[in-house]
């Protein structure tokens, strides 16, 4: 296929295991947690590399956030990514994956042509797995989730799902949306050379609300379906009791206590 | 909702920009409202030459709140067999359906399944809707999104639930996009505010570490995805209800994807799920000769065998066996954990088990938190005594 066009969203996450919320004000504290790019999206760019490798490619990422979240462009030139879109406004604020899905794909309308759009099958901070779907619905596009391999041929693609019960292999013609997860390959390390290209800023565009030409109320928080009302730290469930004694104490008093509580 | 003045148009193409839901599209030089039209309005504020002006009256889809009625679940089945997500959520839209003083309703597409509102009916249901044909015997995108889409627009239900399993998570946000609604997924909890029916829908974040309560309030249908095994079956099986039969046909997009083919994986995952008994082992068991004690232990109880994320990266076990937030969400009446710290992702997947046992040499060690039962001690010494006194 000639002058295949790629696109992955890629987006940048709090490692999750350093989040707390703040009691007082029930929100998560992010200050000082470093972050990272999505692992799953991480997959979703080598395997556009992948193909780009094998039938030649332009790859270009797409991610929506503050500006930091440019952090993860530079990350994914050094991997061999050809072109960024950094997707940040202050209207884009508090998105529900609706509203990001439909930024995602206004952008993915404005920047041309395309044969396959490649996603994360979730975010490691929200994990809803939403967003991939909602982009291909907002295009009108067929998806396929849970990938864990692709392969281009003539136009279409060949998937492998990972599913619960069962693999299933399905048959798409581009273009169309895959969000793939971790089984799918092993991302490579980014590359001296590709830093030292992705370093001159040629690389990356910048747009907001304007440039996507959709007024503010149908962007961020006020026109997204869904609300955090609330976040928590799960409470887990009070200490039960320690039982006392050596090994054969333990071993005995436990098998009686199973015993009392009818679960043997 | 909107009325056209064509003569106005200036061919611009702002409204088509405008619009969230491909609602309005142009036709050379005439703009044309679309099915997709929701009536928000919005292409009437960005229209500055008057070809789009409000007709009086706002029918924006999702927004007539009072006009939505009814808790709704989305059925999964697999060669026929109804899944048991399926009847744990029908126990859940049972109790929110009564506390709103409505009715329950159960969505089942597949092939051969014309006599299975039945098992749907006794487990809550008053109302099924069936569709019941061969191009449906596998899940696709397409057409499940097209019929269950179509249905939920005629009867605009005010809650929608699915399970959040692979078919669930494929079709809910697709679902949710076609009906410009909310979407709340793999939620751990629900609960119904009587008065106003918004639906509080709370899921686990950031690996389990963090729990968000999410509402949407101003949208219906509310819906949401619900991790298998954390709501509760209920059967009646003198209840009654209705089972509807759908008239349906593959289209043309049906067929945009098509399946190859289809390959089992070994059954070990679904027997987990329904296990009475998991003795499950982490890092602790340290090797394979640790290992063989845990099998020895689950033999002796006659439980299934579950794992940490350590011992399935350690190779002692297939990752089909894993417990927790990236492996299988369990609750057997006894969880056994062996050597396990107890993250917070591998609570994820247990803590609502009955009674929990563990054994660890770390008094410290967090799966105490919520263990009913503590050993502290090495597991070598501690699970050959209990096997031997259990004998
Ligand atoms: C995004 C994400 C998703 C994850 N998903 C999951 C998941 O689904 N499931 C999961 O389990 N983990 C998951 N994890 C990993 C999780 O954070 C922990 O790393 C993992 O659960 C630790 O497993 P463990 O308790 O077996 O190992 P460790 O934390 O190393 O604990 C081993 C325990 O064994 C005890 N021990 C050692 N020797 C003995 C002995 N001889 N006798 C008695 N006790 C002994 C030690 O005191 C220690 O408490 C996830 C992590 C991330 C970041
Ligand atoms: N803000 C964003 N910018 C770019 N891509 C995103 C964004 N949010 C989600 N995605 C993509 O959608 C996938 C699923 O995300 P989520 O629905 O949040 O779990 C991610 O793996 C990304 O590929």
């Amino acid at each position: 296929m000639k002058g295949l066009k790629i696109i992955v969203a890629v987006k940048q996450v709090p490692g999750t295991d350093e989040v707390r919320t703040d009691p007082k004000t029930n929100s998560l504290i992010r200050q000082g947690v470093p972050g990272i790019l999505n692992p799953e999206d991480r997959n979703a760019v080598e395997a556009a590399l992948c193909l780009k490798e094998k039938h030649g490619a332009a790859v270009t990422a797409l991610t929506m956030g503050p500006p930091e979240a440019g952090d993860v462009l530079e990350e994914v030139f050094a991997m061999g990514v050809d072109k960024g879109i950094l997707l940040t406004d202050m209207a884009f604020a508090g998105s529900d994956t609706l509203i990001t899905a439909f930024i995602l794909s206004r952008a993915i309308i404005k920047s041309g042509r395309f044969d396959l759009i490649l996603c994360g099958r979730h975010a490691i901070d929200g994990e809803t797995a939403q967003v991939g779907p909602q982009i291909a619905g907002f295009m009108d596009l067929p998806q396929v989730t849970y990938a864990e391999e692709i392969v281009l041929e003539k136009g279409f693609i060949t998937v492998r799902r990972d599913l619960e019960d069962c693999q299933e292999w399905v048959k798409v013609k581009l273009p169309a949306v895959v969000t793939v997860t971790s089984r799918i390959n092993r991302p490579r390390y980014p590359s001296l050379y590709n830093v030292q290209t992705a370093c001159d800023g040629s690389l990356l565009t910048t747009w907001g609300a304007e440039d996507l030409k959709v007024p503010a109320s149908m962007l961020g928080l006020d026109a997204s379906p869904t609300v955090i009302k609330k976040i928590f730290e799960p409470d887990h469930k009070k200490r039960g009791e320690i039982i006392p004694g050596d090994e054969k104490e333990m071993a005995a008093s436990l098998i009686e206590k199973l015993k009392g509580v009818n679960v043997i | 909702m909107i009325t056209l003045i064509p003569e106005n148009c200036n061919a611009c193409r702002q409204c088509t920009y405008a619009c969230l839901y491909g609602g309005i599209v142009l036709e050379g030089k005439t703009p044309v409202r679309t099915d997709s039209c929701t009536g928000c309005d919005a292409c009437i504020d960005i229209c500055k030459t008057g070809a789009i002006v409000s007709s009086g009256q706002n029918i924006r889809l999702g927004h007539d709140i009072a006009e939505y009625k009814g808790v709704w679940v989305i059925a999964e089945q697999r060669q026929g067999h109804i899944l048991p997500v399926a009847l744990e959520l029908l126990g859940k839209a049972r109790e929110l359906a009564d506390i709103r003083e409505t009715g329950v309703t159960a969505v089942l597409l597949g092939d051969g399944v014309d006599k299975s509102g039945d098992l749907l009916i006794k487990h809550g249901a008053d109302r099924v809707f069936i569709a019941s044909a061969p191009f449906l015997g596998s899940y696709r995108t397409s057409p499940f999104v097209r019929i269950i889409s179509g249905v939920i627009k005629e009867h605009r239900p005010e809650i929608v639930l699915f399970g959040a399993t692979a078919m669930g998570r494929d079709l809910a946000p697709r679902l949710a996009n076609s009906l410009r609604t909310g979407l709340t997924a793999d939620c751990t909890q629900l609960e119904m505010s009587a008065d106003d029916g918004v639906l509080l829908q709370t899921k686990p974040a950031f690996g389990g570490n963090i729990m968000a309560a999410i509402t949407a309030a101003n949208h219906r249908p509310q819906m949401a995805t619900v991790r298998p095994g954390v709501m509760q079956p209920v059967c009646s099986p003198s209840r009654k209800g209705d089972t509807v039969f759908l008239d349906v046909r593959e289209e043309h997009s049906d067929t945009i994807v098509s399946i190859l083919k289809t390959v089992k994986k070994k059954q070990s995952r679904a027997t987990l799920e329904k296990a009475d008994i998991i003795i499950s082992g982490g890092r602790g068991l340290g090797d394979s000769k640790g290992f063989k004690l845990l099998k020895d232990l689950a033999a002796v109880f006659s439980g299934q065998i579950g794992a940490s994320r350590a011992a399935v990266d350690m190779g002692l076990i297939d990752h089909d066996h894993q417990v927790g937030q990236t492996g299988r969400t369990v609750r057997p009446c006894l969880y056994i954990a062996c050597g396990i710290s107890g993250a917070v992702q591998h609570l994820a997947g247990m803590q609502s088990s009955d009674i929990i046992v563990a054994i660890n040499k770390d008094p410290k060690a967090p799966i105490f938190q919520v263990a009913d039962f503590g050993l502290v001690g090495d597991l070598n010494r501690i699970i050959p005594e209990i096997i031997e006194q259990l004998k």
